[in-house]
């Protein structure tokens, strides 16, 4: 076993991947010489050479265009969008060929789009976001949010196996806060579309996946400690498509949710979920399914604001309080 | 007559407030039951309230434009066709357009009240605000009740204003009864006696004020105390009693009750008292019911305890037979079970006349609000020496140390006299001040 960070996780995943099979390749900006502007890739010129790590223009649409063309001649491309924020450069490539290649022409896109994700680190507007909800909608695609390390690297090698177009985000303020233990050698692949039950519960169910999952651990913890309340909670992982069954599951055990996401409120995927336990276990429910979010602002970069926009662990305590006395 | 409260609601977590952004319907209007009644706004969402009964729009309380702490009452919506219509309710908004039928000469004639003293005050078709908070749950809780053919309305709800959690209704099923929560049943009132919600009127919160929604307990209190004060015809009279050989009983005998497990205090001696004269003055241990009066057949003499979180009233059964010790060691067990909440539901009703002690507290003398539907309640005043002229058996006065108290008697005067209180509590005073060594 050896310490490895998100990061580290991830990076092993994408090295073993093109280790085992050479029609992994990656493009994206500054992902060959410089190692890409996190370091996800450094070094990964020096092995696999620039054939299969090209840097590229700075066009997100010509990215994924390349990597939907590369998949269906049979290559598995891992495209970096050097900021997740851009990825809306290239909707119409995801939302109208990619997504839509399988069912137009039977054309397979087995391609991952993968790039830093989320706030807490003072980004601002055009660094901080959560895409998740602008392809949620899309019928065709996958998206995963892995909150581990562990599911880092498990996550990503199963996203490159797969044979439909996975987005991969991953979590900015998690590449090296969050560490966990691995075992060398072992192969780790977490499957799409499972959710882990992160801590046991019977109070209530706090949702969630991505950085909130660290958020809502720490509520968890508070609330244990000062109320005697034993909250539930669940890491998505895969957004999509959602495990049903672990969310059901769990209302039905403690009959009161709380989703948890980084995300803005209006449209976010807490409203699905939502949606989907009024049509599958309303009779199970104790009380009112709440969520915290971000409020409805692009992120500001002023850190005061940034903490009252965002998610915070006192936010869920509050909240989970509220949900466990009513 | 049937009058439905409609209350400002809580539309989601953490907020206190609302504002009645516009209302859609006007005084006296008809409305259906979920009709949309009037709009509000919150910080977080704007919604269409809708009515929870058919009925007129009798009352508006809160204007366009006000906004009002959650829970507030915002108007009333009379279910009994029968019933006259207001003109207009005191904060009249537009002149009453639709200007109802004519009612006969004065809107506000007192309805007469049902003859049978047993009428229960529930209307036809109209619930009390406080069945429909019972009836409130969560779509959990009413599958469970329809699995376990249980009444909702039957269990007290500890969440929110009331509500029935899973916890309440899970607990009720096993253990075949309400759980005895920090709820006072003994001061609500029995089907007989004049029930319903009260309405408790808004003020506005200052900037950085903390609005907080009354507990169970304290919303029964609030609506009784009030309920209380508008139902009997309040009196309170006063005596000063000397427990000088009181205390010299309690010096002498305490060790020995001590002994036997009991804390031989000045409140069972006075409910010793109380209980012993009671039998004498009936009418001071009875009820009023519409135009009767019951007459209890037994004494049984509630203790109010105030707690932490509120005011509870177990209730010593038959006081009258039971001596001294009897009496010392149910006040003893029922104040330390009303502290731990182990007091069962039914040792807190059926009390006659009641006995509250805020001496202890220092208070010198007080008039309590009668516990309904009891017609007197005594409040103790604070005991310690004081100076008091005595006669010597040679007819010179002087001054003596003496230990004294008041005790005040609230009374209701519909049917208690200040002749009859008086005389019970001349005899109290008597029985306290030449208290029998034999009963000891």
């Amino acid at each position: 076993m050896t310490e490895v960070t998100y990061l580290e996780a991830l990076r092993q995943g994408l090295w073993e991947e093109m280790e085992r099979d050479d029609r992994v390749f990656i493009l994206g900006e500054d992902v060959g010489l410089y190692g890409g502007a996190f370091k996800v890739t450094e070094g990964f010129t020096k092995r696999f050479g620039e054939q299969r790590v090209i840097d590229t223009p700075i066009s997100e649409a010509a990215i994924v265009g390349a990597a939907a063309g590369a998949a269906h001649m049979g290559l598995r491309p891992v495209a970096e969008m050097q900021f997740i924020d851009f990825i809306s450069c290239a909707y119409d490539m995801l939302t109208n060929y990619v997504a839509t290649a399988r069912y137009r022409a039977g054309l397979a896109t087995p391609l991952v789009v993968r790039g830093p994700c989320g706030g807490y680190v003072r980004g601002g507007p055009f660094h901080s976001q959560n895409p998740e909800a602008a392809f949620f909608h899309t019928p065709g695609l996958k998206i995963v949010y892995p909150a581990t390390a562990r599911d880092a690297k498990g996550l990503i090698k199963a996203a490159i196996r797969d044979d439909d177009p996975v987005l991969y985000l991953e979590h900015k303020w998690l590449y090296r806060r969050v560490k966990e233990q691995l075992p060398e050698g072992e192969e780790i692949v977490t499957p799409i579309g499972e959710a882990r039950l992160a801590r046991e519960g019977k109070d209530l169910s706090i949702v969630t996946y991505g950085a909130t999952l660290w958020k809502s651990l720490e509520a968890a913890e508070q609330l244990e400690q000062e109320d005697g309340v034993a909250a539930e909670v669940l890491d998505l992982r895969t957004l999509l498509p959602l495990d049903d069954a672990a969310i059901v599951r769990s209302v039905k055990k403690t009959n009161k949710v709380l989703i948890v996401h980084e995300d803005t409120r209006t449209g976010g995927v807490a409203g699905e979920i939502t949606a989907r336990i009024n049509e599958q276990a309303f009779e199970w429910l104790d009380g009112p399914i709440m969520r915290v979010t971000a409020h409805d602002v692009p992120l500001p970069y002023a850190p005061t604001l940034e903490d009252f926009v965002l998610p915070q662990t006192e936010d869920i305590v509050k909240a989970a309080r509220w949900l466990a006395a009513y | 007559m049937a009058r439905v409260e409609v209350l400002m609601p809580q539309m989601g977590e953490s907020i206190a407030e609302g504002t009645l952004s516009k209302w859609l319907k006007k005084l006296g209007d008809p409305v259906k039951r979920d009709e949309p009644l009037f709009e509000i706004s919150t910080d977080k969402v704007d919604a269409e309230i809708p009515a929870p009964a058919a009925g007129v729009l009798a009352e508006i309380k809160v204007q366009e434009g006000q906004t009002v702490p959650v829970q507030t009452l915002v108007a009333v919506i009379e279910t009994d066709k029968s019933a006259p219509v207001p003109v207009a309710a005191p904060p009249a908004p537009a002149p009453p357009k639709a200007a109802p039928p004519p009612a006969a000469a004065s809107p506000v004639v007192p309805r007469p009240t049902p003859a049978s003293p047993v009428a229960a005050p529930k209307g036809d078709g109209g619930e009390t605000a406080e069945e429909r908070l019972r009836k409130r749950s969560t779509p959990l809780v009413r599958k469970i009740a329809a699995e376990h053919r249980v009444d909702i309305s039957a269990i007290p709800g500890t969440g929110f204003a009331g509500r029935v959690t899973k916890q309440d209704i899970l607990g009720f099923i096993e253990h075949g009864a309400p759980a005895p929560a920090p709820t006072a049943p003994g001061t609500r009132l029995p089907a007989a006696a004049p029930s319903g919600p009260v309405q408790h009127p808004a003020v506005e919160p200052w900037p950085g004020d903390r609005v907080e929604p009354f507990s169970k307990i304290r919303k029964i209190t609030a609506d009784h105390m009030i309920m209380s004060r508008r139902t009997s015809a309040h009196v309170t009279s006063f005596f000063e009693v000397d427990y000088t050989r009181v205390a010299e009983l309690r010096r002498k005998h305490k060790a020995a009750y001590a002994e036997r497990g009991v804390n031989l205090t000045y409140l069972a001696f006075i409910t010793k008292a109380c209980a012993e004269n009671l039998r004498k003055h009936p009418v001071v241990n009875a009820a009023v019911s519409g135009d009767n009066i019951i007459y209890r057949a037994d004494v049984n003499i509630g203790i109010a305890v105030a707690l932490d979180w509120g005011l509870i009233v177990p209730v010593v059964k038959h006081a009258d037979e039971l001596s001294l010790v009897g009496i010392a060691r149910a006040i003893n067990d029922l104040g330390e079970r009303a502290r731990t909440k182990k007091l069962s539901p039914d040792e807190i009703q059926r009390g006659t006349f009641t006995i509250t002690n805020p001496g202890v507290f220092g208070s010198y003398a007080g008039a309590p609000i009668i516990n309904q539907p009891q017609v007197a309640i005594l409040g103790v005043g604070a005991i310690e020496k004081r100076p008091k002229v005595v006669t010597l058996p040679d007819g010179t006065d002087t001054i003596a140390i003496r230990t004294i108290g008041m005790v005040s008697m609230s009374y209701d005067h519909r049917i208690v006299d200040g002749a009859d209180a008086d005389r019970f509590l001349a005899d109290m005073k008597r029985t306290l001040e030449d208290f029998p060594e034999g009963a000891i």
